[in-house]
């Protein structure tokens, strides 16, 4: 057979799958949008997390780590571990706060002012305030950077709360585990659903299969419309799904950036995208003719003309 | 072309179709299997077209002991053999023209060369106008004509028909008998099971009689014997 009759007869399987599925539209609309609802669901959670994740990246620049000296160190000595700390990769900017600008500070934001006149010296220590760069602003990088300079000399103490960042991360990662278990389950519905959709076709067009293969068609040949019905049935299910997802998120989008208005924030709620978006479009298909294989595979082997 | 040695064949059901059937048919013959029903015509017409194997015994068809074609090489053989069953089996679903080009598309053949000989396959049996008539729009003589241009289109060497004229009234059956005898002049192998006496005694052609799973009328015999 030449290339060119291969691709013919694909071709035209391919548009007969399609008349076929079209000529009972409210049955192909129904199976559709059961394979719409169960992948729409794993969708949206994924645009959350995408977006929860794009929202805490944000806070993540928002930690700063506070070193105090200790009171006993030389002078000079603080300045020295700042240019110490500014030349480190993953540290974006070092502020030095001297302990008597500290000082006036707190005077004037206190109120303490006369109490602190009672003292005989200043009890505030020297402080630098050090900003990671963005990427070591994730927990394990920042606990690296806190241990390195807790190790430094004179350094009295290193204070940095990353236990909500860090508490914040496990969440979502137990919320990208659950994605995974929830999309691999419904997957395996969708696959399930277009199995047993195309295991009926089967059994309405038995006698037609019975025929073709008096004819000489072989298992592979017979089946082939089955797959591409499959394949219809996930691309179509697929695109259901996105236009569901969008439908959603067009609903959210205003709420949503109402919502962090209220905080002071700029956050803009993202959609799917084009490249996620194909990715699902593909997942679909792949589980459309997966499901079909497995079904039309079984049945077809079965339909033995007598 | 066709060699049966000491063929039996019982089916699941325990019922004995065969005892101990043994022919041979030639290349290039046509033969009646004849009998009553239920005489085996059809078990050895299923045994022939790989519907069934046997249960003891050979069968070879063209040369080729059918015992050695596995499951998979099944489609690969019915490929080489045209068959003719009494109750049409067409695909209602779609027009004749591309009832008869079912084995042409399932062996590869390019398009062109498909609507070409298609259209001679349906000139053959007189339908060339109802090519994109619906079968159910056609008479039974006319889709039992479709059911020959399908068998033929492929251009086999062995055309086998179960009682292809079983629904017809005799002037239609006498008009297809005619049409396989016409394929076998030009050098097809005919085997034809049926249990219409009239339409055998015009026909002088070789007649193989089955009765009760055996042969009864030896291969080769007078067929004049039976009448």
């Amino acid at each position: 057979m030449s290339a060119q009759t291969w691709f013919e007869r694909h071709a035209q399987t391919l548009v007969g799958s399609l008349g076929r599925l079209v000529q009972t539209p409210l049955a192909t609309a129904m199976t559709m949008a059961v394979i719409a609802v169960a992948l729409v669901l794993p969708l949206l959670l994924t645009v959350l997390l995408m977006n929860l994740r794009a929202a805490t990246d944000h806070w993540n620049q928002a930690i700063d780590i506070s070193v105090y000296m200790k009171k006993t160190a030389p002078p000079g000595r603080s300045q020295t571990v700042a240019q110490a700390l500014r030349a480190r990769a993953d540290v974006s900017a070092v502020q030095f706060i001297g302990a008597d600008q500290a000082l006036a500070q707190f005077r004037s934001v206190s109120g303490f002012g006369t109490a602190l006149d009672a003292l005989n010296d200043n009890p505030l220590p020297d402080t630098l305030v050090v900003t990671p760069t963005l990427a070591a602003s994730t927990p394990a990088a920042m606990q690296a950077l806190q241990k390195d300079i807790a190790a430094m000399a004179d350094v009295q103490t290193v204070q940095v709360d990353t236990q909500w960042v860090t508490r914040l991360q496990s969440m979502m990662d137990v919320l990208r585990r659950v994605l995974w278990l929830l999309g691999a389950l419904l997957g395996l519905g969708v696959m399930l659903v277009i199995g047993n959709t195309i295991r009926l076709d089967i059994l309405n067009r038995r006698a037609e299969i019975e025929v073709m293969k008096l004819v000489g068609a072989s298992d592979g040949f017979a089946r082939r419309p089955f797959l591409y019905s499959g394949v219809w049935y996930g691309l179509g299910g697929g695109l259901l799904a996105l236009i569901l997802c969008a439908v959603g998120i067009g609903l959210l989008t205003r709420p949503v950036e109402r919502l962090a208005g209220l905080y002071g924030s700029q956050f803009h709620l993202e959609g799917v995208g084009f490249t996620r978006g194909a990715a699902v479009l593909a997942f679909a298909v792949v589980l459309g003719w997966v499901g079909s294989w497995l079904a039309a595979t079984r049945h077809i082997r079965g339909i033995a003309p007598t | 072309m066709i060699r049966f040695e000491q063929v039996h064949k019982r089916y699941a059901n325990g019922r004995e179709a065969l005892s101990g059937v043994s022919f041979t048919i030639g290349e290039g013959e046509m033969t009646f299997l004849t009998g009553h029903s239920g005489a085996g015509k059809s078990s050895i017409l299923k045994l022939i077209a790989l519907i069934e194997r046997p249960t003891r015994g050979q069968v070879f068809v063209g040369n080729a002991n059918t015992a050695a074609i596995k499951p998979r090489g099944i489609p690969e053989f019915r490929r080489q053999l045209g068959v003719v069953f009494q109750d049409h089996k067409l695909l209602h679903d779609r027009p004749i023209g591309e009832n008869v080009a079912l084995p042409l598309i399932i062996a590869g053949v390019p398009r062109r060369e498909i609507d070409k000989r298609v259209r001679a396959a349906l000139d053959q049996v007189g339908l060339l106008s109802k090519e994109k008539s619906l079968p159910l729009e056609l008479s039974t003589g006319e889709q039992q004509r479709v059911g020959i241009a399908r068998a033929v289109v492929a251009r086999p060497r062995l055309l086998i028909a179960d009682e292809p004229t079983g629904n017809l009234d005799p002037d239609l059956a006498l008009e297809i008998m005619q049409l396989f005898k016409r394929f076998n002049d030009v050098g097809v192998t005919v085997v034809i099971a049926t249990h219409d006496v009239h339409l055998l005694d015009r026909f002088g052609v070789r007649r193989i009689v089955l009765g009760e799973g055996r042969v009864t009328l030896p291969a080769g015999a007078d067929p004049g014997a039976l009448s």
